[in-house]
């Protein structure tokens, strides 16, 4: 992957910026609409001209910056999905949620609920559903249910107002005899399809954050005084930093390998879901050690909410279990290399048998 | 207390900590599959053993031979050195393979690793020419002479001295540490040519290319502490080195020696010292069917490691292919490798109840012996995880 640093810059331009309610907990309006009048929400359609590798360098700048927008969800879930079964969307936020109904191994912690009604062009559905990411602002949510795709206009839905660690809305959304936007058939492997594309971007986004974490705790150790000198000065915190810079590294170079994965042999192949597997476990664990360091280096003054660091450190604490912590995607690696044994490890490792 | 505002993101002013991934174009594929279809063979024969650790203790001029024969030795090297003209990421297919087999290639390893680039970039074309193709067919093996007994991590504080004389220079001093010194036809040494100038440490320090028979050269083993003889004391009694031995240029011995360590830090080597343990370990948990969660997950977590290091360290290596010496990301993979292969050794400890048996034959607990005896060489060797961590430091602007 050529990484896009044109695209970088103009995502790094709009999103640093950020909106008067940077610290607020809603969408960030003014950035949505310049990232949508810039065709940064639809990256991913093939009708944009976009790629994976665009989505991915956004991603990761939205991370680091602490963007308060369902960039994800709207693009890589709910765009494709309503695309994958041949439904538009309206215009704006989107989200995509899988229904219990619809089975599969799913991590923890994700948008789910219940669909019922037959909804089709004329009958009406009812939905709960649960840890809706944006689910306040959104324009419409794209439901998996079973082996059919529903797109609701929430603008009718009673809220539940929610949230992640990170202050991110995860809403509760009930919807009451709506008849659907649209109504399609969902195309084969949907369900494991969105749970891995949900892993990979929320890896690019954890390695966006990691990175923010440790640039701001670098440029605050040369700032910060202490016995004369500025903190970095002293080789304890090099140390530490250091380590943090590794795993940056480390996020980094999962995420992006993931991603180039994906995009080669695709979403189906089982070298994909083995590289998002270990992505999203190899980001989630250097999320750990990032945010800690980043808080140690800042001393008591990151730990207050007027300073700057919570909005990364959170999104980390947040991220690394959201779509899956290490735990639920270390269990799959593993179980893949236990399969694999000890002459197929190798060949599984490098992805060539 | 004053609260502090939000700044604008300082993230964009953080350097590069890990070059653009690299996908291995697919026509590597089947020079792999050829390696491995190799060292199948050679297994199936029991040529040799797979053991841990194997660049640093295994030594099989042999096997370094038939890898030459089969032209997997000098790969990057032009063919009129006797080379093979071929990529750097072409190179790390065919390394990486014998490491993961834990295949015997401590002999040429730091020849094909460091030498022979160095030599490419620093060395005369007579020093090519009479070096290079030996090289690539596995039959000519160096060491690296840069530790002193107090010259360690402080290496610009080394004092072998040269003094100049007709024809040539004379060394005199003490290299430690010198992996496969007793079995090496020659070594880089660093030394003094200038006296030291506490103003530019750097400063006055070269390079010799000293043949290890000359007279003067004394070569003493230092046992590691498993008895194994390994690295050596080195010791130059006044020993004539001629000018057509000087390696580089005079007075640039620093940036060579970092140079060359851009490509002694970030390769393959680094990560999978004990990977022969981690599949052995594999092949224990399957076949007793032992795979609770949490021994899942535990394995799950150094395959996710293992995988991440691989993206990492084929980043820098084509980074390096393009000509560029990545140096904060190659002591970034140094250390997070280094560490990780301890990691497989304490799970390799707790996960099977196996005890670690050194005079096993082969197998899990003989693996797991020589990777415990080994393992505190592995955060040393080619740079100290603190030292490299202090790199990391000025990279980001620390210091
Ligand atoms: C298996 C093996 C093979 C080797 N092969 C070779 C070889 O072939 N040729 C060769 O030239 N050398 C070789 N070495 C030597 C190796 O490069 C040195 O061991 C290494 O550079 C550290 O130096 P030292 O052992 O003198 O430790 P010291 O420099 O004395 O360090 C001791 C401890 O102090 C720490 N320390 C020192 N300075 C600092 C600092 N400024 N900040 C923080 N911590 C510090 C170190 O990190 C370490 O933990 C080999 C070493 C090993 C273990």
């Amino acid at each position: 992957m050529a990484r896009n640093s044109d695209l970088a810059d103009l995502a790094a331009s709009i999103l640093a910026a950020g909106s008067d309610d940077r610290d607020g907990t809603g969408l960030d309006t003014a950035a949505w609409k310049a990232c949508a009048g810039a065709g940064l929400t639809s990256l991913t359609d093939p009708d944009t001209g976009g790629t994976l590798d665009d989505a991915a360098v956004l991603l990761e700048v939205a991370g680091a910056d602490a963007a308060r927008l369902p960039l994800a969800e709207t693009d890589l879930l709910a765009g494709w999905l309503g695309r994958a079964a041949g439904l538009a969307a309206p215009d704006g936020p989107l989200a995509a949620v899988v229904t219990d109904a619809t089975g599969g191994d799913r991590p923890a912690g994700t948008a789910g609920g219940t669909v019922t009604g037959s909804g089709g062009t004329t009958g009406t559905v009812s939905a709960a559903l649960t840890r809706v990411p944006w689910g306040r602002s959104l324009a419409a949510v794209v439901v998996l249910d079973g082996d059919r795709v529903l797109v609701l206009d929430t603008g009718a839905a009673a809220v539940t107002e929610g949230a992640n660690l990170a202050e991110e809305p995860r809403d509760g959304l009930t919807l009451d005899g709506v008849t659907p936007l649209a109504t399609g058939s969902a195309p084969a492997g949907a369900a494991a399809e969105l749970t891995l594309r949900a892993a990979l971007a929320r890896s690019l986004l954890l390695a966006g954050a990691a990175r923010g974490a440790l640039a701001r705790s670098v440029a605050y150790a040369g700032e910060r005084t202490q016995f004369g000198r500025p903190i970095g000065r002293f080789q304890a915190v090099q140390q530490m930093l250091a380590e943090a810079g590794a795993e940056v590294a480390a996020a980094s170079a999962a995420s992006a390998a993931a991603t180039s994965t994906a995009r080669r042999a695709g979403f189906a192949a089982p070298e994909t879901a083995f590289a998002v597997a270990a992505a999203k476990a190899r980001c989630s664990e250097a999320a750990t050690a990032v945010a800690r360091i980043a808080h140690q280096v800042h001393g008591a003054i990151g730990f207050t909410r007027e300073h700057a660091l919570r909005l990364v450190t959170t999104r980390l604490w947040a991220w690394r279990d959201e779509d899956g912590d290490e735990a639920f995607w270390n269990d799959r690696v593993g179980a893949a290399a236990l399969d694999a044994g000890a002459d197929g490890l190798w060949p599984l490792v490098t992805g060539r048998p | 207390m004053r609260p502090v505002a939000a700044t604008s993101t300082p993230a964009a002013a953080l350097p590069e900590l890990v070059p653009d991934p690299v996908e291995l174009p697919a026509g590597l594929a089947d020079l792999r599959a050829e390696v491995r279809s190799f060292l199948d063979d050679e297994r199936g024969a029991a040529r040799w053993t797979p053991r841990a650790d194997v660049w640093l203790s295994g030594w099989d001029e042999s096997f370094s031979r038939r890898l030459g024969e089969r032209g997997w030795l000098g790969m990057t090297i032009p063919t009129e050195y006797g080379g093979h003209g071929r990529t750097a990421l072409e190179r790390y297919v065919v390394t990486e393979e014998l490491l993961a087999a834990g295949a015997p290639v401590a002999a040429h390893w730091i020849a094909d690793r460091q030498i022979g680039p160095s030599l490419l970039r620093h060395g005369t074309e007579e020093q090519r020419r009479a070096f290079l193709p030996g090289i690539a067919r596995g039959e000519v093996y160096f060491g690296i002479g840069m530790s002193e007994p107090d010259s360690g991590s402080d290496l610009a504080s080394v004092r072998t001295r040269a003094t100049r004389v007709d024809g040539g220079w004379r060394l005199s001093g003490t290299k430690v540490w010198t992996s496969g010194a007793h079995h090496a036809h020659a070594f880089f040494a660093l030394v003094r040519t200038e006296p030291r100038d506490d103003a530019h440490r750097h400063a006055g320090l070269s390079q010799f290319l000293v043949e290890l028979d000359s007279p003067g050269v004394e070569i003493r083993p230092i046992p590691l502490l498993t008895g194994a003889h390994h690295f050596n004391e080195v010791r130059f009694d006044d020993v004539f080195i001629p000018d057509a031995r000087v390696f580089g240029e005079l007075g640039n011995g620093w940036a060579q020696v970092t140079g060359e360590l851009a490509f002694e830090r970030s390769g393959p080597e680094r990560f999978l010292s004990t990977y022969p343990l981690l599949a052995s370990l594999v092949g224990e948990l399957a076949g007793a069917g032992r795979a609770d969660a949490g021994t899942r997950r535990r394995v799950g977590s150094l395959v996710s490691r293992l995988w991440t290091l691989r993206a990492m360290s084929l980043a820098v290596a084509g980074a390096l292919e393009s000509g560029r010496a990545p140096e904060l990301a190659a002591a970034l993979v140094k250390d997070l490798g280094t560490r990780y292969e301890n990691e497989i050794v304490d799970a390799a400890r707790l996960l099977v109840d196996i005890p670690p048996d050194p005079g096993a034959e082969s197998g899990f607990a003989r693996l797991l012996a020589d990777a415990v005896l080994h393992a505190p060489g592995f955060t040393l060797r080619g740079g100290t995880n603190e030292v490299l961590r202090g790199i990391v430091a000025r990279g980001m602007g620390l210091r």
